[in-house]
């Protein structure tokens, strides 16, 4: 714990801790990146994660550094976006990810799968108005095909036509020709990934310990 | 008669020359006493017998001089070992069936108990009828022959990610869990049978060694047993996973313990020395066996890569390799079961993409059925063993082998959880570890290696193998009886009737990348990190190599999404009419209601359709031409090693015909409520199925064309409402003339409507009522035969039944 000189003082940390349910040491060490990637300056902007190598190579790198910016993952009931974000902004978008803890009651496991698919369906609705249209489904699909070349563009739009055929026999059951599915929303979206487990999969270990410096 | 002549066992392979004599000479007094000695004239006597066919043989020839042709001869012993067999395969499927027949049985009693009980059964028989009980769990015939389907059908159909994301927790449990239970066992055991009692008995005289082999055979879980339990009370991916990964990777721990002491177990100490050597040979075993495996797996991976000219023998190839993956670990005990494993895990995903679909159907098909058949005679053979065996029932030895496995199994699991439960992301509850705890059941490997034993080294054989069978008793017919009401009661999750939905593709896939990311972000390399780097090594070199053609370039997603589009043509087209659609297809809402621009009003009059690009029609005129020769072509190609006349022909024809058969039964049904004034179900959108079908054959996805055709016709439920003769042209063609004459027709039908009324085109896919068998369907087989590879690899298992069609093509 090396990176104990660099850091706030020790309520405050206590307050993130609360906070976000992370502990002392993973504030410790997600507090050394934070310095790290922004070369030890109080805030984070885009141009910082567009530095990440390995970030380079994946599909969806926009869409995660935008999940970053945007305010509504700040669970501050705000909306819209930022340009630069502290560390404490930086440590509640990342709380996302927290694992969740063994003993947990019904609905306590539920309110997890609805943050966390929050975060998911925020991260698909851009413009913020509560649904996830057609376009920016497709917008999803493309992203995640973009590695593939130009085979992906057609077929991301098929892919996603299909999905949201899907969606919308889930979700309306039957609808008249003349009717209009105008996107997913949130109640919808919840349906929709019913089977899948996202509170035990939406996870990632965050270390005790302090590995940085084994990594670029 | 299975009862007579199946006293004489596939065993048989292994007897002395003198005992199969003796087997042979038993059986020709039997037969001839009851059938009559039809064969008498040239029967010869029954000293010559007992030495074999060709003495006999040429005895015969002999003695052909003096007496008459006979005209009906009798020889079983010709064919008694493969006849026998038969017999036993044929028995173990008709009990299958049989069980499956009662309804109320099969749900209680799970199908390993039953196998058990109809095993005893049988051998009680066949010891009541006075003759030998053949040694039919014979280990050589067990491990060589009725093992390895069984493990190559789980690793073959291994899931792959659960896996992969356990794989730590059931390295635990596999190695570190089967050394405590084997070692507790042991050791214990052989507390309690130093127990001075106030008469001694023989338990005293045994030695550490024997106790702590006893104990590493009998703690291995088996994965038999478990598959066989755990496919039928259909529990959640994650404890499967656990339970059945824990019993197939902990062959190599029993492997190398099993080794250790037998080797010791005559010199009578093991030093530290041997301990380490134990250890590093565990390494080797396992590793060895995964290497072998997986050389062997990239080997049938590159060979399926060039088989896309004989497809006949594509799956020949899995299953060779694969063997020889098993055989080639066996040659230097390295763990088989892992060979096999990873043999199959490593093919799958390069010889899937290579094959084609009937090829992949034909190696499903085949693995279940070599698998269920094995496992059903285990289990039979098990029963069967059981009331041959050289049993030494000891109260004592027995009882606590069962209770330590129990006690055994139990505290493993909770203290391996407390240690697992720290590392993991995902916690393994209360419910879970005793599930996982509960599903410990033992089986006819470790019966198998009892067996094995030498008498000599180990005087406490035959007690051993008592042990053994009941501990698999128990486990078996308690554990395996009261399981299922357990997961019941305790509400474990049960596994979801999932097909995955492409929603839930793309979030998988979406949220791969998000967690690769954020651990990215995070700075830390965490496992996604690891995944994304091998999959990006996988898609970048060993793909390539190991791929042919384009699919080595294709998206997970994509390929997911082209799988599902085919599965779902399929299950529409064989639903026959649209009536019972599945109701994975989404048939109320069509794509208009999904559009975001609304559709232009619908003018009524005209009906505006897509006009016909020219390059299409073009096309159009080409498929339709090479089309007839292309039937000319395949009446001539019959022959042995092709399946079909050309690769690319491979399965579509199949599907082709069925939405054909589907169109006709449409159009009976509305015919039939004509007549009869009864409201028939009227098949519900049309436009769904057409846009499914024409993406079916339609591999590239021209959406946008798609879109087009279904933007434009304004109301596609119309189509359901409407009678179906004013808009759709009736061909009528006998079914026996040659094609050629409506095809032709068919092609001047399709300049009509190319040029003039593109409507008809763009139903003529579905709607077009029969035509001949194979008019029609032609132009669309041969449309885009360049895809059709890709596509039908990727068609999914179309039932056995979408089979039996497939000659129809070939009727003159």
């Amino acid at each position: 714990m090396g990176a104990l000189q660099s850091l706030p003082g020790q309520p405050e940390y206590i307050d993130l801790a609360e906070k976000t349910g992370f502990s002392l040491e993973q504030i410790g060490v997600l507090h050394k990146r934070f310095k790290q990637l922004s070369h030890n300056e109080e805030t984070l902007r885009r141009d910082h994660f567009n530095e990440i190598p390995d970030l380079a190579c994946n599909p969806i790198r926009a869409q995660i550094v935008e999940a970053f910016f945007d305010r509504r993952n700040f669970r501050q009931n705000g909306e819209g976006t930022v340009q630069e974000i502290g560390f404490e902004e930086f440590l509640v978008v990342m709380s996302h990810f927290r694992p969740p803890s063994l003993h947990m009651t019904e609905e306590q496991r539920e309110n997890v799968r609805k943050e966390k698919l929050r975060f998911l369906f925020n991260m698909h609705d851009t413009d913020n108005d509560g649904t996830i249209t057609l376009e920016e489904y497709r917008h999803v699909v493309e992203e995640l095909l973009s590695r593939s070349g130009a085979l992906g563009k057609e077929t991301a739009k098929s892919i996603a036509d299909a999905a949201m055929l899907e969606v919308a026999s889930i979700s309306m059951g039957h609808m008249e020709p003349d009717e209009f599915y105008e996107g997913i929303t949130f109640e919808h979206f919840l349906k929709l990934l019913n089977e899948f487990e996202i509170e035990s999969r939406m996870n990632i270990r965050f270390l005790n310990m302090d590995t940085t410096t084994l990594c670029k | 008669m299975p009862l007579r002549t199946g006293s004489h066992s596939p065993a048989g392979f292994g007897k002395s020359l003198p005992e199969r004599g003796l087997l042979l000479l038993m059986v020709l007094v039997f037969l001839e006493g009851s059938v009559l000695p039809l064969g008498a004239a040239s029967s010869p006597d029954i000293s010559h017998q007992a030495n074999l066919d060709d003495h006999k043989a040429a005895h015969e020839g002999h003695n052909s001089t003096k007496k008459p042709f006979p005209v009906l001869a009798l020889e079983y012993d010709r064919v008694q070992i493969p006849f026998e067999i038969s017999l036993w395969v044929l028995l173990a499927s008709l009990m299958k069936l049989g069980f499956h027949l009662i309804p109320r049985l099969s749900s209680i009693v799970p199908e390993s108990c039953l196998l058990i009980v109809v095993g005893l059964l049988v051998g009680g028989l066949i010891k009541l009828a006075g003759e030998e009980v053949p040694p039919v769990l014979d280990s050589r015939l067990f491990f060589l022959c009725l093992l390895p389907p069984i493990i190559l059908d789980a690793g073959y159909f291994l899931p792959i990610r659960p896996f992969m994301e356990n794989l730590g927790t059931i390295l635990m449990f596999a190695v570190v869990g089967t050394l405590w239970n084997a070692f507790f066992i042991g050791g214990v055991l052989y507390g309690v049978t130093q127990i001075q009692p106030a008469n001694p008995s023989s338990l005293n005289q045994i030695e550490l060694l024997p106790c702590l082999l006893f104990g590493s055979i009998i703690s291995a879980v088996d994965p038999v047993a478990v598959l066989a339990v755990f496919e039928e009370i259909h529990i959640n991916e994650l404890l499967h996973i656990l339970v059945f990964g824990e019993s197939l990777l902990n062959d190599a721990v029993t492997v190398v313990l099993y080794h250790l002491f037998e080797e010791y177990a005559g010199v009578g100490t093991v030093t530290l020395l041997d301990g380490i050597l134990g250890v590093i040979s565990f390494l080797v075993v396992a590793l060895g066996g995964v290497l072998v495996g997986a050389i062997y797996g990239i080997l049938a991976a590159f060979t399926s890569r060039f088989t896309s000219h004989t497809r006949v023998i594509e799956p020949l190839f899995v299953f060779v390799y694969s063997y020889m993956a098993y055989l080639s670990a066996e040659i230097f005990h390295l763990s088989g079961i892992m060979a096999l494993i990873a043999c199959g895990a490593v093919m799958r995903p390069y010889v899937e993409a290579n094959i084609s679909h009937k090829s992949h159907t034909t190696i499903k098909y085949f693995l279940k059925m070599w698998s269920s058949v094995s496992e059903t005679l285990i289990f039979i053979f098990l029963g069967v063993a059981t009331v041959d065996g050289p049993h030494a029932w000891n109260w004592t030895f027995v009882t606590v082998t069962v209770i330590l496995c129990l006690v055994a199994r139990v505290i493993g699991v909770v203290g391996l959880t407390f240690v697992i439960n720290k590392f993991r992301i995902v916690k393994l509850t209360t419910k879970d570890q005793f599930i996982i705890a509960y599903g410990g059941l033992r089986g006819a490997i470790a019966f198998s290696l009892g067996f094995l034993l030498n008498e000599d080294h180990f005087p406490m054989r035959k007690m051993f193998l008592t042990a053994i069978i009941t501990v698999i008793f128990f486990t078996v017919f308690v554990q395996g009886m009261t399981i299922k009401p357990l997961v019941e009661l305790l509400a474990v999750k049960k596994k979801q009737e999932a097909k995955r939905s492409i929603n839930e593709e793309i979030h998988t896939q979406f949220l791969d990348h998000l967690l690769t990311g954020i651990e990215d972000i995070c700075g830390h390399y965490g496992h996604h990190h690891w995944k994304d780097k091998l999959n990006r090594f996988n898609k970048k070199y060993v793909k390539k190599c190991l791929i042919a053609g384009e699919r080595s370039k294709e998206p997970q997603l994509i390929a997911f999404y082209h799988k599902m589009e085919m599965k779902q043509a399929i299950e529409l087209v064989e639903s026959g009419g649209g009536s019972k659609l599945p109701s994975a297809v989404p048939s109320t809402v069509s794509m208009q209601n999904i559009q975001p621009k609304k559709p232009p009003p619908a003018k009524a009059a005209e009906r505006a359709l897509p006009q016909l690009p020219k390059g299409r029609e073009e096309e159009i005129r080409k498929i339709l031409r090479s089309n007839l020769q292309r039937t000319r072509q395949r009446l001539r190609s019959y022959n042995r090693h092709t399946l079909v006349a050309d690769p690319y022909e491979d399965g579509f024809s199949e599907l082709l015909i069925k939405k054909q058969k589907m169109v006709e039964l449409e159009k009976k049904i509305k015919e039939m409520s004509n007549y009869l004034t009864v409201p028939a179900a009227p098949p519900d959108s049309p436009t769904m199925r057409r846009a499914r079908l024409a993406s079916g054959r339609d591999t590239d996805f021209k959406p946008a064309q798609q879109q087009k055709g279904n933007k434009n016709c304004s109301d596609p439920q119309a189509y359901s409402v409407k009678p179906v003769s004013d808009s759709v042209p009736t061909i009528q063609v006998d079914l026996a003339s040659p094609q050629s004459p409506d095809s032709v027709n068919l092609l001047d039908e399709f300049k009509h409507a190319g040029q003039q009324q593109p409507q008809v085109e763009d139903q003529g896919l579905m709607m077009k009522p029969p035509s001949g068998q194979s008019g029609p369907n032609k132009p669309h087989e041969a449309d885009q035969a360049r895809d059709q590879q890709k596509l039908t690899r990727c068609l999914s298992d179309p039932g056995p039944s979408a089979d039996e069609d497939e000659d129809e093509p070939f009727l003159p």
